[in-house]
C-alpha cells in the first residue's frame, strides 16, 4: 500500500518522487493553477497552487509529496489569495475578454470565473505590447502573455527549438522570440509545435480559424475549470505526441 | 542618440570578442561574465555581437538577450558614452542626492533616464551602491565617486563635457574611505597569512567541523544558519565535485562592511574559505562580488595571487599533498535578488539571478547541482577567527545563541557613520550614543527587508535572539518622514523583484503605485486597507525572502508611525489614482498655458 497525506480531509495517495499537486489531480482533488502543466517540470510561478502544508504557505505543483503531510487548499483564505493573484495578472497585461479570440478557451479566465473574481481589485498598468503577425500560420499577441514559461519550456523541451524566451526583470519581464529581428518569422517556429498548444491564454494563436468554434461551446463554456481539469487528470502524452489537455491548434 | 544598428561594433570589435569567448572556453556558464567584459569594452552590447556570440557558444542568441536584459548594469541598447548613475538609498535621499541629479541634467541638459541627443552621457538612479557612510554617491561607467557636492557634480559635468578619459579624472573622487570607528576580534586581528591553515591542517577536516560547530558560529549574512551544520552537511552531501561560494553581493542597502573586509581583510576572507574547502573537501571556489565593488577586482586578485606564490592556494598547499584549491572572482551586474544563495548560484553559472525552488537546497545540490557551501564574507572571516582561538573561547564572546562579534555598518542621521563591531548583544541605543546620533526617532536594522525599530525599543538588543542583522543600522532623526522612508524602500523592491512569481512580480509594483497616490495627496482609508491585503498575499505566497519581506517597510511604520500615513491621507473612503487635472500637463505644456483656465478644479 502506498503512503498518504490529507488533503482537505480527505487521503491522497502518492507514489515516491510526486508532488502535492501530482498526487492530488491523479487522486481526483482539484487545486487551481495555471503555470503547472503534466508533461513539463514542475514551474513554481503563478502561485495560484498555493496551499498550506502542516499550517505553512508553499506552493503545491512544486513541493514535495511526504507521508502524512496535512494540506490544506480549498479553504476561503487561499481562495481569497487566489482571487487576487488571478486580479493580479488581469491587472499587469491588456486581457479583453470580449473581443479575444481564445475566451472559453482561456484558463485565465476560466480561473477567473470559478474563483468568482467579481472585481477587478487593481488599477490595471496597460502595458504597451506591440503584436507579432509577422508569421504566416501564426500571431503573438503579447498583451495576454501571464509570464508561464510554458511556450518557452515546450519549445526547449520538445520542440528542441528555443523559439521563444523571457526578457527583463520584475514588472518588465515580458516575452521575446529568438531572432534578431525579434520577429517570429524569422524563427522555424511551425504550426505543428509543441509550444503552439501549451499557451493557456491568447498569446499563441493559429491564424485564420479564431471563432471556427463559436463562443458558448467552447472548453470552459461547457464546464467550469475545476471540472475540466481533472477531467484531464492524469494527462498522459499520447502516441502521436499531443497533449489531449491542450487545445487542437487547427 | 546612436541608431540601434550600432556602429561601435567593428571588425577590432569582432576581433576582440573572438578573443573574449575563447578566453573563457566558449564556456555559456561564463555568459555573465563575457557580457560584463562587453559592457565595459562597448558601453552597451550590441546586437551584432550578442548574435555571434550565440553562435561561439552555441547557445540561442534569446538566451543572452535574456541573461543581459535581468542585469540593470547592462544595456542592450546604446547609452551614453559616460553613464552616470546616481546612488538612491534613502540615506542618498537624506543627503540631498535629488538636487545633485537634477542640477547635472541642468548642467548636462538632459533628463533622468535619457541618453543626450549626441550620445555623450545618460543619468538615470541605481539602488544602494554601498557607500552611505560617504554620500551621496554616484558610478560613472560602473565607478564609484563618493561624497557629491554641488561643487563636485559642476567639476564632473565639465569632465563629461570635454570628454575627458575616465583615467584622467581627479583620484580623488575615487576615494573610498573604510571609516572604521570600533573594532573587536574580526578588525583587530593580528593574524598572518597561513597562521589559520596550518592550525587547521594540524586538526583535520572532521576537527574543523567539530570546532566550528562547538563555536555556535552562524551565518553573518542575516539568516543565521549554523555555519558548522552547513560545512557538515556540504561535506556528507554525495557529489562528484564540491564548491565553496562566498556572498560578496553586499546589496541590502544600507550595508557596506563587506566592502571594508574585502578592502582591509582580503586574506582572512580568502583564508576562511580555503579553510571551508579544507573541511568540505572542495577544490574550487567562487568570490561573488557585486557590480558595485567593481574598483576591488584588480586588489583582491592581487592579493589572490600574492596567496598562490605563498602556496596558499594552488596544489599541494602549505606542502600538503593533495590540498589543492582555487578561486575565482565573479562580478555580478546590479540585481540585488543574486544576494538570495541559490539566485546567485544561478548567477554564478550566467543565467538570469532567480532563485530556485528549494528543496534542494545548495548544499546538496549548489553550483553545477553538486553540493556547494555559500557564506557571507564575514561569515569566512569569522570562521577563520574562531578555529585559530579555539570554540571555547569564541563562545564567550557574544550571547549564549549568537557567539562572536558583528559588524554594523551605521549610516543616517549621526555625527559618525562608518564600521562598528561589537560582541552580539549589543543594545541599539549604545549604538546610538557611540555614532552620535541625537533626536533619533527610529532605526532601521537589517535594511529594508530588516526591521524598522522606534525609540521605544531602543533597548533591544542585536543578536539572533532579539534583532537579527546582516548589519545595516541606518538612523532616522525626528525631522525624517518615515512614510518617505517606506517609500523609498518599496521602490527599491519593486526595482528588484526578479519577477520570477506572481505575488512579487506584480505586488510590489501596486505597493509602490499606492504609496505614491498617498504621496501625492490622493491617499485614503481605501489604499491603507489595500496595503495590509498585498502585504497578506506577498507574505503567503512570494516565491523568496525578496517577496516576503517586501512589505516589512510598511508594516512596520505603519504599525509605529500611523500618523505619518495618516496626515497624507483625504478623509474619503475612495479616490482614484487618475489624476484628471494632471493628465492635462501634456497638453499646458504644448500649449505654453498654465492660467487657471487650463486647470480642471477638483471636486472634493
Amino acid at each position: 500500500m502506498s503512503d498518504t497525506f490529507q488533503l482537505d480531509g480527505a487521503a491522497v495517495p502518492f507514489e515516491p518522487g510526486q508532488t502535492v499537486m501530482q498526487a492530488a489531480l491523479a487522486a481526483g482533488h482539484y487545486i487551481p493553477h495555471l503555470c503547472y502543466h503534466p508533461e513539463f517540470k514542475p514551474h513554481g510561478s503563478c502561485k495560484l497552487c498555493t496551499v498550506k502544508v502542516n499550517g505553512r504557505t508553499t506552493a503545491s505543483c512544486t513541493m514535495p509529496a511526504e507521508a502524512n503531510l496535512n494540506v490544506e487548499s480549498n479553504i476561503e483564505e487561499l481562495n481569497a489569495l487566489r482571487r487576487t493573484l488571478v486580479q493580479m495578472l488581469f491587472a499587469e497585461g491588456n486581457h479583453f475578454c470580449p473581443s479575444c479570440e481564445k475566451s472559453g478557451n482561456c484558463m485565465l479566465q476560466a480561473l477567473g470565473y470559478d474563483l468568482e473574481v467579481h472585481a477587478t481589485g487593481f488599477r490595471h498598468l496597460y502595458p504597451d505590447r506591440p503584436l507579432d503577425a509577422s508569421h504566416p500560420d501564426v500571431l503573438l499577441d503579447f498583451n495576454r502573455c501571464i509570464l508561464c514559461e510554458l511556450c518557452v519550456r515546450a519549445s526547449s523541451e520538445v520542440d528542441g527549438k528555443n523559439v521563444f524566451a523571457l526578457s527583463g526583470r520584475g514588472i518588465t519581464k515580458h516575452l521575446i522570440v529568438n531572432a534578431e529581428s525579434g520577429k517570429l518569422s524569422d524563427t522555424d517556429f511551425a504550426l505543428y509545435d509543441k509550444a503552439m498548444q501549451v499557451c493557456p491564454v491568447g498569446v499563441i494563436l493559429p491564424k485564420r480559424v479564431g471563432f471556427s468554434q463559436p463562443i458558448g461551446e467552447r472548453r470552459y463554456d461547457k464546464r467550469p475549470i475545476s471540472a475540466q481539469a481533472l477531467d484531464d487528470a492524469p494527462r498522459q502524452v499520447d502516441t502521436s505526441g499531443n497533449c489531449e489537455a491542450c487545445e487542437d491548434p487547427t | 542618440m546612436l541608431p540601434d544598428n550600432d556602429t561601435r561594433f567593428d571588425a577590432s570589435g569582432q576581433a576582440w570578442l573572438n578573443q573574449l569567448a575563447s578566453r573563457h572556453h566558449n564556456d555559456a556558464s561564463l555568459l555573465l561574465q563575457m557580457l560584463r567584459e562587453m559592457q565595459e569594452r562597448f558601453g552597451h552590447i550590441p546586437q551584432e555581437a550578442v548574435s555571434r556570440l550565440a553562435g561561439k557558444l552555441a547557445i540561442p542568441r534569446a538566451r543572452i538577450e535574456s541573461v543581459a536584459s535581468f542585469y540593470s548594469f547592462l544595456h542592450l541598447k546604446p547609452q551614453g558614452e559616460y553613464r552616470i548613475l546616481f546612488s538612491d538609498n534613502i540615506t542618498d535621499r537624506m543627503l540631498g542626492n535629488q538636487a545633485l541629479l537634477e542640477q547635472m541634467c541642468q548642467l548636462l541638459w538632459l533628463q533622468p533616464g535619457k541618453v543626450s541627443e549626441d550620445g555623450l552621457v545618460s543619468i538615470g538612479t541605481t539602488s544602494c551602491t554601498g557607500m552611505c557612510d560617504q554620500g551621496p554617491a554616484l558610478l560613472v561607467n560602473g565607478r564609484a565617486i563618493t561624497r557629491l557636492t554641488h561643487q563636485r557634480v559642476q567639476e564632473i559635468a565639465q569632465l563629461v563635457r570635454n570628454r575627458t578619459p575616465m583615467a584622467d579624472w581627479p583620484a580623488d573622487f575615487f576615494h573610498v574611505d573604510d571609516n572604521i570607528r570600533r573594532r573587536g576580534l574580526l578588525l583587530d586581528n593580528k593574524l598572518a597569512p597561513g597562521d589559520v591553515l596550518r592550525a587547521a591542517l594540524a586538526l583535520g577536516s572532521d576537527a574543523i567541523i567539530e570546532e566550528i560547530k562547538t563555536s555556535g558560529l552562524r551565518g553573518r549574512g542575516g539568516a543565521g544558519f549554523p555555519t558548522g551544520q552547513k560545512w557538515e552537511g556540504c561535506r556528507k552531501a554525495p557529489g562528484n565535485e564540491r564548491y565553496v561560494v562566498c556572498n560578496a553581493d553586499e546589496g541590502e542597502p544600507g550595508t557596506f562592511k563587506d566592502r571594508v573586509l574585502l578592502a582591509q581583510q582580503a586574506d582572512l576572507v580568502f583564508e576562511g574559505m580555503t579553510l571551508c574547502a579544507l573541511s568540505v573537501g572542495a577544490r574550487k571556489g567562487f568570490l561573488y562580488l557585486r557590480g558595485e565593488y567593481r574598483y576591488l577586482l584588480e586588489p583582491l586578485q592581487a592579493v589572490l595571487q600574492r596567496r598562490q606564490d605563498s602556496k596558499l592556494l594552488g596544489t599541494d598547499i602549505l606542502g600538503h599533498k593533495g590540498f589543492d584549491f582555487n578561486i575565482d572572482i565573479h562580478l555580478g551586474a546590479g540585481a540585488y535578488i543574486c544576494g538570495e544563495e541559490s539566485a546567485l548560484i544561478e548567477s554564478l553559472e550566467g543565467k538570469r539571478g532567480v532563485p530556485r525552488n528549494r528543496p534542494p537546497f545548495p548544499v546538496t545540490h549548489g553550483y553545477l547541482q553538486q553540493p556547494t557551501a555559500v557564506d557571507n564574507v564575514e561569515t569566512f572571516c569569522q570562521a577563520a577567527l574562531a578555529l585559530h582561538m579555539g570554540a571555547d573561547k569564541y563562545r564567550t564572546i557574544g550571547t549564549e545563541r549568537s557567539s562572536g562579534s558583528k559588524l554594523i555598518s551605521v549610516s543616517g542621521d549621526c555625527a559618525y557613520p562608518g564600521i562598528y563591531e561589537y560582541p552580539f548583544g549589543v543594545p541599539i541605543r549604545e549604538i546610538l550614543q557611540d555614532c552620535g546620533a541625537v533626536n533619533t526617532r527610529a532605526v532601521q536594522v537589517s535594511g529594508p527587508s530588516g526591521v524598522c525599530v522606534p525609540e521605544s525599543e531602543f533597548g533591544r538588543k542585536l543578536g539572533f535572539e532579539d534583532l537579527p542583522t546582516a548589519g545595516a543600522f541606518m538612523v532616522f532623526d525626528d525631522s525624517r518622514d518615515l512614510f518617505e522612508v517606506a517609500r523609498n524602500f518599496v521602490h527599491f523592491f519593486a526595482h528588484e523583484s526578479c519577477g520570477f512569481c506572481t505575488p512579487c512580480r506584480v505586488g510590489t509594483s501596486m505597493l509602490k503605485q499606492t504609496m505614491d497616490k498617498i504621496a501625492d495627496g490622493h491617499g485614503t482609508q481605501y489604499d491603507l486597507n489595500e496595503i495590509e491585503n498585498l502585504d497578506r498575499v506577498l507574505q503567503t505566497s512570494s516565491h523568496c525572502g525578496l517577496g516576503r519581506t517586501a512589505c516589512n517597510p510598511v508594516l512596520h511604520t505603519l504599525k509605529h508611525f500611523r500618523p505619518a500615513y495618516e496626515n497624507k491621507l483625504k478623509s474619503l473612503m475612495f479616490s482614484p489614482a487618475f489624476d484628471l487635472d494632471g493628465s492635462l500637463a501634456r497638453a499646458r505644456q504644448m500649449t505654453g498655458r498654465d492660467d487657471a483656465g487650463a486647470h480642471l478644479k477638483e471636486d472634493v
